[in-house]
């Protein structure tokens, strides 16, 4: 395995859906290489960074309007629920 | 993500369905903790504000009420949810030409993910291998203001399929099984659009810290 062929199975190795062969060869590079080895751990922290992100969220009036929406498709449909 | 737990797990869809036509308050507003963030961020690939996307996602929320009782679970929710948000978003009539198609790939997930120039050539002594390593990046690198301003930046440049993607996968946690379903993209073609996708984001890192280190040995 190059590097150049490395790089583009990082994140089929980080899902787990490597065939074992392959992830033998992986394991193998990585084991060798410290540009690799580099690349790997920078890709790691690119997907921590990402999922630092703030979530995008509803407003609060919004998120309070369904909440009451619910309530009234309760009574609604299901007057005898409380 | 707290919260979420609950409303992510496939085997717990019946009940959570059953919890929301008996009227749980409480599943409700989890639902809509746990999946409005996703929710917001497709509806914002379709529509031109984030106000509108609002919008959207409360039609829809409000359609998913209406709709409930003649949901059959021949999909899972999270589907039927998205097809719903879908046809809301198309339905405000707004920008239809950002409909983002997913069901193939398009020329832009072709070819290398890092510029083949950084490998050595056919007539080099290691043709394929690295010809300088990556520089290496700052310890314990945190998500400080310039960091989040790159990554922001970077995802928006993405091109539509690979944000959505990287979005879905790294944003909000969802599992490649969640994405392929909802966006109804293959495992191979979801994973080439994350990897795309991040690559491009390690790649606006990268320049960032390689700039950053080059503008402190001008000042060392």
């Amino acid at each position: 395995m190059t590097c150049a062929e490395f790089v583009e199975l990082v994140t089929s190795y980080l899902d787990g859906t490597l065939s074992a062969e392959e992830r033998a060869e992986f394991d193998a590079h990585l084991a060798l290489c410290p540009g690799c080895d580099r690349y790997l751990e920078q890709f790691r922290i690119t997907i921590g960074l990402l999922g630092e992100l703030p979530e995008e969220t509803l407003s609060s009036p919004g998120r309070e309007r369904l909440l009451g929406a619910f309530a009234q498709w309760r009574h609604r449909s299901r007057p005898d629920a409380t | 993500m707290t919260g979420t737990t609950d409303v992510r797990e496939g085997s717990g869809e019946a009940d959570l369905v059953a919890r929301l036509r008996a009227g749980d308050e409480q599943a409700f507003a989890s639902l809509v903790d746990g999946w409005s963030g996703w929710m917001l961020r497709l509806a914002r690939e379709h529509v031109p504000t984030p106000s509108v996307a609002e919008e959207v996602v409360q039609e829809t929320w409000l359609a998913v009420l209406e709709g409930l009782d003649r949901f059959r679970g021949e999909s899972s929710l999270r589907t039927w949810v998205w097809r719903i948000l879908s046809n809301q978003a198309k339905r405000r009539g707004v920008r239809e030409s950002r409909t983002v198609p997913f069901a193939s790939l398009v020329s832009e997930d072709d070819g290398p993910t890092v510029d083949p120039t950084r490998f050595q050539g056919v007539g080099d002594p290691h043709p394929g291998g690295w010809r300088q390593f990556p520089e290496e990046w700052p310890d314990h690198v945190a998500l400080s203001r310039e960091v989040h301003e790159v990554v922001t930046v970077a995802l928006t440049e993405l091109p539509p399929r690979q944000r959505v993607v990287v979005a879905l996968r790294d944003l909000d946690g969802h599992t490649a099984e969640e994405v392929c379903d909802v966006l109804g993209i293959s495992a191979g073609n979801q994973r080439v659009l994350l990897h795309r996708g991040r690559a491009v984001v390690r790649a606006h890192l990268e320049r960032y810290f390689d700039d950053a280190l080059s503008r402190s040995e001008v000042s060392l």
